[in-house]
């Protein structure tokens, strides 16, 4: 446990996420979740809530400044005190952060953490110019302006320093033994690609559940190589909110509140070309030989996701997280950011989350993928099926996450989802991780069952 | 998929929007949404501040990188004060010749840059510097670009004062032309 009281989630809802909802303002997208939310702890009066922290990542999509005032103000919370959460694609993870410090310190015993993104207001390639605003404006989005593009310059290095030089390192050719391995990359991303899809499936909320086969999403248009478009996540318009209590009162409103156990968060350069050269924070069960020959993180890895998990993992009293917590749901914005996130957060050690996806260890047991997975359900990853299939409403993506994980630990999933497939039995512990920035932000969150 | 279908035709609306200024949604929920053209054009006055004089050594063809006065991190891109240690940096005048340190091949890309499509991005390192450059690395094909390449700095004749007033092409390869 980290300093301050500790804090339950006691309640979340979440819209459909969808490509576009131009039947609803984001107004409105925040209320209908709210509404969800409040509905399922009805004891819980708006009265009841002290505070709010509304994110939203991008004023470009909202075009309307103070939008967080403008919910703040539909759902009838004024004049509480609110605050409005920015922070890139970790948006909606720092919000719960946020909503977590204001309980934690003592300041509100109640706390509405809502987001939202309206990203269907303009075409796909506009918005994609949007985004890439989240980066250096001098000296990186002249050049491309691409997210898509900076995140495969990120892969492209990660499969040199793992399968070129590991796996392929006896092929002597060098353009040779590169185009091996990344043809071994693309075929293992795919599997990620397939994992969420069809895990998505069983999702009511998701935005493109598909029984996508692996010749389909190996085959996927290309965007930026080595990603091609079943390995990018999509935009979308959506909302979500949870609601978070304090020990003294979160009993009253929900026998089955789960509480918020650790928090980490890291930071690194915003421009790709900056980062460091040096070495690899380590977690208790690595050493410093293993990773002699690594220059960290370079391009190729997240430091600011290995530091957030260090933090949380060391609130929560975690020493093994692959024996101590039963599912992750991790930001796949990209199929290769899924791989990269693995190690960062010490699922697998940094250069073996291609094996960890290829021995089946992040798919859920009892789901057909139609692949062979000695490992099947190890540790699921993005049992929901993640941002890929989900969809990425960037302000309210970290705070779904946060809602699915609430109700996979609460065992509810059932009710919330209309069936069970996607419950994780007895999930006792899980985490959340939000991330923004080609890793320059970056927040890591356990939740376990109280 | 339900989810295509449905965005498929809020899409023909779009373009409708786009034309006429304002289109009526009949959407399958049952609402009757009205949707309108909302433009937005800003012209920002810019200034470079303590990185202009990079911006105006690529109009000269030069490519300058920040060395710190006090640990002597030397940065490919510029910053005024070291990350390392805080201290003020110096100019000094960075190879023009370096290697592929990571690249991608971008099919898509932002709406200002889609019309570029397909374009090469590199990052770019470059002997005894210790951080990277981002560019466009042209004159070779997704199938030939590998990390490692050999890879020179070419400038834009006419500069227009921006980062892409340099780019790399292959060490050997045949001048492009911008």
């Amino acid at each position: 446990m980290a300093t301050g009281r500790k804090v339950y989630v006691i309640s979340g809802g979440v819209t459909k996420f969808a490509k576009a909802h131009p039947e609803m303002d984001f107004r409105l997208m925040v209320k209908r979740a709210y509404d969800y939310a409040m509905k399922d702890v009805p004891a819980l009066k708006t009265s009841d809530i002290e505070s709010s922290r509304i994110s939203y990542f991008s004023d470009h999509f909202a075009r309307q400044l103070k939008a967080a005032s403008m919910v703040q103000d539909f759902l009838g919370l004024n004049p509480k005190d609110s605050r409005r959460i920015e922070w890139g694609g970790a948006t909606g993870g720092q919000a719960i952060q946020a909503g977590w410090e204001t309980v934690a310190s003592g300041r509100n015993d109640v706390c509405l953490v809502a987001g939202f993104e309206t990203m269907s207001h303009v075409r796909t390639w506009k918005g994609n110019e949007f985004i890439a605003l989240a980066s250096d404006t001098n000296f990186d989005y002249p050049v491309g302006g691409f997210y898509t593009g900076y995140y495969a310059l990120m892969v492209q290095r990660h499969i040199y320093e793992y399968l070129r030089k590991r796996k392929f390192g006896r092929i002597k050719d060098e353009l040779k033994a590169q185009h091996a391995a990344t043809e071994e990359a693309k075929r293992i991303m795919a599997m990620v690609s397939v994992k969420n899809h069809v895990n998505a499936l069983h999702n009511p909320y998701a935005q493109y559940p598909v029984k996508l086969t692996m010749k389909e999403a190996v085959g996927g248009e290309m965007i930026a190589w080595p990603l091609n478009r079943p390995s990018v996540c999509t935009m979308s318009d959506g909302a979500a909110v949870t609601i978070l209590a304090s020990e003294d009162v979160a009993y009253k409103y929900t026998d089955h509140p789960v509480l918020i156990s650790g928090v980490g968060c890291g930071t690194d350069t915003m421009r790709l070309a900056d980062r460091p050269h040096g070495k690899v924070p380590l977690f208790p069960w690595e050493t410093a030989e293993y990773y002699a020959d690594l220059e960290y993180p370079g391009v190729h890895s997240f430091r600011a996701g290995r530091t957030a998990a260090l933090e949380a993992y060391k609130n929560a009293g975690i020493k093994d997280p692959k024996e101590e917590l039963d599912f992750v749901e991790l930001h796949d914005a990209y199929a290769s950011s899924e791989i990269q996130t693995y190690e960062d957060i010490g699922l697998c050690r940094y250069g073996e989350g291609y094996d960890f996806v290829d021995l089946g260890s992040p798919f859920l047991k009892g789901m057909d993928y139609g692949l062979d997975l000695p490992r099947k359900g190890e540790m699921p990853v993005n049992p929901s099926g993640g941002l890929i299939a989900c969809g990425h409403p960037v302000g309210a993506t970290g705070i779904m996450q946060g809602v699915f994980a609430f109700w996979q630990l609460q065992g509810t999933i059932g009710k919330h989802f209309g069936n069970d497939r996607l419950q994780v039995r007895d999930a006792k512990r899980g985490l959340i991780h939000s991330h923004a920035g080609t890793g320059s932000s970056v927040t890591v969150t356990i939740m376990e069952r109280a | 998929m339900a989810e295509l279908k449905r965005f498929k035709k809020f899409r023909d609306v779009m373009s409708e929007v786009e034309k006429k200024g304002a289109a009526v949604y009949k959407n399958p929920v049952g609402t009757s949404d009205l949707v309108v053209l909302s433009p937005y054009n800003i012209k920002y006055i810019h200034s470079y501040a303590q990185d202009s004089d990079f911006f105006l050594g690529l109009a000269k063809g030069k490519l300058l990188g920040s060395e710190c006065k006090n640990c002597h991190h030397r940065y490919a891109t510029p910053r005024s004060h070291c990350m390392e240690c805080g201290s003020e940096t110096k100019w000094f005048r960075l190879p023009l010749q370096g290697k592929v340190h990571s690249w991608t091949t971008c099919y898509f890309g932002s709406e200002e840059f889609l019309k570029e499509t397909p374009f090469n991005l590199a990052l770019v390192e470059f002997e005894g510097v210790d951080t990277l450059l981002l560019s466009r690395l042209d004159g070779v094909k997704q199938d030939q670009a590998f990390i490692g390449m050999k890879v020179k700095a070419e400038f834009r004749k006419k500069p227009r004062y921006l980062i892409s007033d340099v780019h790399f092409v292959p060490v050997g390869g045949k001048k492009t032309r911008r």
